[in-house]
């Protein structure tokens, strides 16, 4: 069956970023004067519009800093799919990222903040690979 | 050094408050129609004529829009649109405006059919926006998980408990027992809360505000104009704004909001302290958004906002009297509950519900905070996401 949930869709600044999700191979920009990490993808340095971000590639593997379960949502594929589990994803890098927990039951005795996760690559179109997180031993 | 905003302290009043005729469920009111209802309604209540506004105010459509509908040309407009939290904004940046003289009467309107869907603007959503990108993929309901993301946080780190989140919501539905406008006027317990429909974790269904179908407006001018006006003027003693993010992913802290910068701003302009206020409003999106709220504000230390409304301190005949309309937990929440907070606010400070007995009888506890002078009005916007805080005050 098609893949019947919201996609992104690229644009010229954030393309890089799923390019790289693509090749299964996540990179994110950082700071090129103090090495800070960015995430979203974005033209300039948050904070300093001199500074410039260069791409480099990130390790894949964070904590779950935050997470919820939806059991509605207004989308019905996402509907049918709850309940699930949203997490904030604090990689190792100290940037946050928005994700799933996958491989893992949906209920708040199953996750744990501060759990171990790594990045899990998932091909829903031939164009869209979507970054999502799975437990992983520390 | 000088305190911002000091010099035009106490120099604007709101002279003028009213909801459109009917809310809650409205099947014949165009959300603009409802604009216009609640601006002819606070215009009425201040003593005012339409042909006296020279400034306009609104979100969730444009200003022209309004302007058009009611047949009024201002030559001072402002849509400043950050969710909920604008028309507490708005409140700020008309004080601004009339205390430089650049408009004298400024009109504040708010209209959402929330819940009958009539004429609703389109929410903006695109699979090319950031949020379509970075969050919408990840299947967030929008915004109650936001909220949601956020508490589990707080929970995690100061091991805050949903018992004390219901709590939140039982106190404030006790304040929507005593307002006849309110949409839910059933009373509830702790085990109704957690026992409601799952929304998203940690949010239960009662957790979380209503949709509801409202129009909500407020009038401010000079004190000079105040004067010849139909009500007490309830003067605009300080605000502040704030907003640290716009995607819940890029909140700096989940467990502390912006509100610690407005708050702090407002005091300090007002020139008054915590236990120098008589009645505060809270925007209520969500039981969470409370508490948080609170401990940005600086009423209790961070990590002990479920401490504080534990025990039916917020409640009528509670020690903090808070959301006294019922708030959008239980009175009304058309999808933009920020200008309701300030009409309640207002109508509090003006003693207009010193029929309905006073909250302090521990009897039978009624409406009206005694002796209430000044108010504390917040707004929150979009995903914790930027706010307003005001303090107001009667002669």
């Amino acid at each position: 069956m098609a893949y019947d949930r919201p996609l992104p869709q690229p644009d010229p600044q954030t393309r890089p970023f799923w390019d790289s999700l693509k090749a299964h191979a996540m990179q994110l920009q950082r700071s090129k004067s103090t090495g800070a990490w960015v995430y979203y993808p974005r033209l300039l340095a948050p904070g300093d519009p001199e500074d410039e971000l260069q791409w480099a590639p990130v390790t894949g593997r964070g904590t779950v800093y935050a997470f919820a379960i939806p059991h509605v949502h207004p989308t019905p594929a996402f509907r049918a799919l709850a309940p699930y589990v949203v997490a904030l994803i604090e990689l190792e890098e100290g940037v946050r990222i928005l994700s799933n927990l996958i491989d893992v039951e949906p209920t708040p005795a199953a996750v744990t903040i501060g759990m171990p996760v790594e990045l899990v690559y998932d091909d829903v179109t031939e164009e869209i690979t979507l970054p999502r997180f799975r437990p992983r031993s520390g | 050094m000088s305190v911002p905003g000091q010099h035009i302290s106490g120099k604007v009043a709101i002279v003028g408050v009213d909801e459109s005729d009917r809310i809650g469920v409205v099947s014949d009111r165009s959300s603009i129609a409802l604009h216009a209802e609640a601006a002819r309604n606070a215009l009425r209540d201040a003593g005012l004529k339409l042909a006296d506004v020279d400034g306009l105010w609104t979100a969730g459509v444009r200003p022209t829009e309004v302007g058009e509908y009611l047949g009024v040309a201002p030559c001072y407009l402002d849509g400043t649109d950050v969710g909920g939290s604008s028309f507490v904004i708005h409140v700020a940046h008309a004080a601004a405006a009339i205390a430089n003289g650049l408009c004298d009467v400024a009109l504040i309107t708010h209209g959402q059919s929330g819940r009958s869907k009539f004429g609703l603007p389109p929410r903006p959503s695109h699979s090319q926006y950031l949020s379509g990108q970075f969050e919408d993929p990840f299947g967030l309901p929008q915004p109650a998980g936001s909220y949601a993301l956020a508490c589990s946080r707080h929970m995690h780190e100061y091991g805050t408990t949903k018992e004390q989140l219901a709590e939140i919501a039982v106190s404030t539905r006790k304040w929507a027992m005593l307002n006849p406008k309110a949409m839910m006027r059933e009373p509830i317990t702790i085990d109704d809360v957690l026992q409601s429909r799952m929304i998203c974790w940690p949010f239960n269904l009662l957790d979380c505000c209503l949709v509801t179908d409202a129009g909500g407006a407020v009038v401010l001018t000079n004190l000079e104009r105040a004067r010849d006006c139909r009500q007490p003027p309830i003067r605009v003693l300080g605000f502040g704004e704030s907003f640290d993010h716009h995607m819940i992913s890029q909140m700096p802290n989940l467990t502390a909001g912006p509100a610690q910068y407005s708050g702090r701003r407002a005091f300090e302009m007002a020139g008054v302290r915590h236990a120098d206020l008589d009645v505060v409003q809270i925007y209520d999106s969500f039981t969470y958004t409370v508490l948080l709220t609170l401990e940005d504000l600086g009423f209790c230390a961070r990590g002990e906002g479920g401490e504080f409304v534990s025990g039916g301190r917020t409640a009528p005949g509670g020690s903090f009297p808070l959301n006294t309309s019922g708030g959008g937990l239980s009175y009304t929440h058309p999808g933009m509950f920020g200008i309701f907070t300030v009409i309640e606010g207002v109508r509090q400070l003006r003693h207009e519900y010193v029929d309905q007995g006073f909250s302090d009888d521990r009897e039978q506890p009624g409406r009206q905070v005694r002796d209430a002078k000044l108010g504390l009005v917040h707004g929150t916007g979009l995903v914790l996401s930027a706010t307003g805080t005001l303090i107001l005050g009667r002669d």
